[in-house]
């Protein structure tokens, strides 16, 4: 496995993320879509990292799934709510501060 | 120049207060004062002028304002005072005075308010009119000129509520405006050529050569286009007959006295010019002479009094414009003055009637002589002033317009203007038998009107008695003051008969109306209906204003009709193809504004990857 390769595999992942969070509509669907993306930039991260020696980019990637776990409780919880409130998890439809 | 001041600042003043405090205006006692207050300052002033310029007639020249504009070198105002204007000064302040004295009894019955709005004109009128006699140069005319112009709109107009009046004030502005057109390129004609708008400068730059040939003409030419215009010289006379649907007083101050005469006095003003350019001259001969004789054939079968006055103004004009083409501008200018003394008295006595009965038709009065005597003798003087019976004013000053026509040897316009004249007293016979003599048809209640209006009746029933003998002084005057006297062709001495063939052709016209509206030795009527269609045609004024109508109609709607179809489909095509275009576009643009932030991330995502690319390729 070369650096390039890691990299390729990554921007792929991003790619197929960035796909998911323009074209699916469900919140949920995006918000894994959005997982994606973000775990492919730790991958890249990592690869420089492997590469280079750079042990402050694993503590980096470690802080970053930290705090995306955290995000991911935060939006689950907010779909969970918007579900009880608007009876809809559909992105379109939930535009109530679309002026 | 003391004097001046006064005389333009009187009416001025009284215009302003009028105008500016609308308590004044609005008080049906104080507003008719204030403006007779400014007149009669006025007439004050011209008197004391008159007397010094009787001392020493040397022209005095006052340049109030050289130049505001440093600019513009040539245009300058100032104030003539000469041998020309002194008089006529005179003459406009006198009735405007009488006129106004005499507007208080004739208008009486004016409501609140409007009573000041008539002052208020009136104020402004004679403000323009003094500064259009003493002007000394042809842009200050030109202003003044507008302005007596809007002062006559006003006034003809002031009973808007009777819609023939509101168009017959319109009618006025516009046909006097189509031959101002011809003045304001006269002047520029004029200025161009000669480098100036003060008349005793361009008097000098054509005696010297500098100003001639065709731009001299045309300018000439353009004057005189202007003084048709306002002269009510054919073809643009037909506004004078409309113009009398106004206060019958303004109809005597203004369509009579003093601004009709303004066409005539701008030309007696140019004669130094005139005599430079014959062709013009020939014409003003040939259209004063053509009008008098037309206007008088017109005048025979008219039935509103009024309207018999306002065709005898148009015949009068024509005898002074025929006069200053024959190069006898002292002739005319005289003519000028005597004619606003006896027309004015004519038309106040005929408002005095109009006030008496409340009709127009001559053949709905009658018998008011006994009624009204002294109306009927001031109509009476006045008609036999007008017709050039011999002492009173008007035997002098059309004697001396016929003797200038013979002794230049304008052979067909003496003998027209002689068979116009006796035409004239016909009519004016035939109005005054009907009116006061013939038998009694309306007006029971008629009455002689009250002192207010029978006193400047009088005053001028005198100036028409005396004024012609004031004919040498007027002369005399005039030759100090036209730096250039008209060229008198050597003739020798004018024959003899012509004063006799003037009065024996009055003469013969008083007595036709005597026996056919009088003793009835034959029926007019009968006569009118022998010639049949030729009757229907002077009544319908020549069909004159129906050519005038044809030209608007055809012309100037056709015109009109072209320049909005090229404004509706042409130019609003454009601007409607443009908003088209934009608003097309606009809308297919929106479409990109979903409010979805997912499309706006797409947009984001592809205009980096775009940024990427080329960052790449570069």
């Amino acid at each position: 496995m070369t650096v390039e390769r890691l990299l390729l595999l990554s921007f792929l992942i991003f790619s197929i993320g960035l796909f998911g969070v323009l074209a699916r509509r469900h919140v949920i669907a995006i918000l894994l879509s959005l997982e994606l993306m973000f775990n492919s930039v730790n991958l890249a991260i990592l690869a420089v990292a492997w590469h280079q020696g750079w042990l402050t980019g694993v503590l980096i990637v470690l802080f970053g799934i930290a705090i995306t776990v955290a995000e991911v409780a935060v939006g689950l919880s907010l779909f969970l709510l918007a579900e009880r409130i608007r009876r809809t998890t559909c992105a379109d439809d939930l535009s109530a501060l679309k002026g | 120049m003391d004097l001046a001041a006064i005389i333009l600042g009187g009416p001025f003043l009284a215009f302003a207060l009028l105008g500016l405090v609308p308590a004044l205006r609005r008080s049906n006692w104080l507003a008719p004062w204030v403006s007779i207050t400014g007149i009669f300052a006025s007439l004050a002033a011209s008197v004391v002028l008159v007397w010094r310029f009787l001392g020493d007639a040397s022209p005095q020249v006052h340049e109030i304002v050289r130049a505001p504009m440093t600019r513009f070198p040539s245009i300058r105002f100032g104030i003539l005072l000469d041998g020309l204007s002194v008089p006529m000064l005179l003459t406009v302040s006198l009735i405007a005075f009488l006129v106004q004295i005499y507007s208080l009894g004739y208008m009486n019955e004016e409501k609140r308010g409007s009573l000041g709005r008539y002052f208020t004109y009136h104020s402004l009128f004679s403000t323009a009119m003094l500064g259009l006699v003493v002007a000394h140069n042809t842009l200050q005319t030109y202003f003044f000129w507008e302005l007596v112009g809007l002062g006559s709109y006003l006034l003809i107009g002031f009973w808007y509520q009777k819609p023939e009046a509101s168009r017959a004030a319109m009618k006025a502005f516009w046909i006097t405006r189509l031959g101002d057109i011809g003045f304001a390129i006269g002047l520029i004609f004029l200025w161009s050529a000669g480098g100036s708008f003060v008349f005793s400068e361009l008097f000098q730059q054509a005696d010297s050569g500098v100003l001639s040939g065709t731009m001299l003409t045309l300018g000439v030419a353009g004057l005189f286009l202007g003084a048709m215009g306002k002269s009510a010289q054919f073809p643009f006379h037909i506004w004078l007959p409309d113009a009398m649907e106004g206060p019958t007083p303004v109809s005597a101050l203004i369509h009579a006295a003093t601004m009709v005469a303004a066409g005539v006095y701008l030309m007696v003003r140019i004669s130094p010019l005139l005599a430079h350019t014959p062709e013009v001259a020939g014409w003003v001969l040939a259209i004063g002479t053509f009008t008098a004789f037309l206007a008088a054939t017109m005048a025979l079968v008219a039935r509103d009094i009024k309207k018999i006055l306002a065709y005898s103004t148009v015949s009068q004009l024509g005898y002074m414009m025929a006069a200053v083409g024959a190069a006898g501008p002292v002739a005319s200018f005289f003519h000028l003055t005597t004619h606003a003394y006896f027309k004015a008295l004519l038309f106040l006595a005929a408002g005095s009637v109009i006030h008496a009965v409340h009709t127009n038709d001559i053949f709905y009065m009658g018998r008011l002589w006994k009624r009204m005597p002294l109306t009927g003798t001031y109509f009476l003087v006045g008609g036999l002033a007008l017709s050039g019976i011999f002492p009173l004013s008007g035997f002098w000053s059309k004697d001396e317009i016929l003797i200038d026509l013979w002794v230049h040897g304008h052979g067909l316009a003496f003998w027209m203007l002689l068979i116009t004249a006796g035409m004239t007293a016909f009519y004016m016979f035939r109005a005054f038998f009907a009116v006061f003599i013939g038998p009694l048809k309306a007006g029971p209640n008629a009455h002689e009107s009250p002192a207010v209006m029978t006193f400047p009746m009088g005053i001028l029933a005198i100036l028409a008695i005396v004024g012609g003998f004031a004919a040498h002084t007027v002369a005399s005057l005039f030759e100090h003051s036209i730096s250039a006297p008209a060229p008198h062709v050597a003739a020798g001495d004018p024959p003899g008969f012509i004063p006799f063939l003037g009065v024996a052709v009055a003469l013969a016209g008083i007595g036709l109306a005597w026996l056919g509206y009088q003793v009835r030795k034959f029926r007019p009527d009968k006569l009118y209906a022998a010639v049949g269609p030729l009757g229907k045609v002077l009544e319908r004024g020549y069909y004159v204003d129906d050519v005038f109508l044809f030209c608007y109609r055809v012309f100037y709607l056709g015109l009109s009709a072209v320049v909005g179809w090229v404004d509706r489909y042409i130019v609003d095509g454009l601007v409607n193809f443009l908003t088209w275009l934009t608003y097309g576009f606009a809308q297919r643009l929106t479409r990109a504004q979903t409010g979805r932030i997912q499309d706006a991330l797409y947009a984001i995502a592809v205009g980096f990857l775009l940024l990427a690319l080329l960052a790449w390729r570069l």
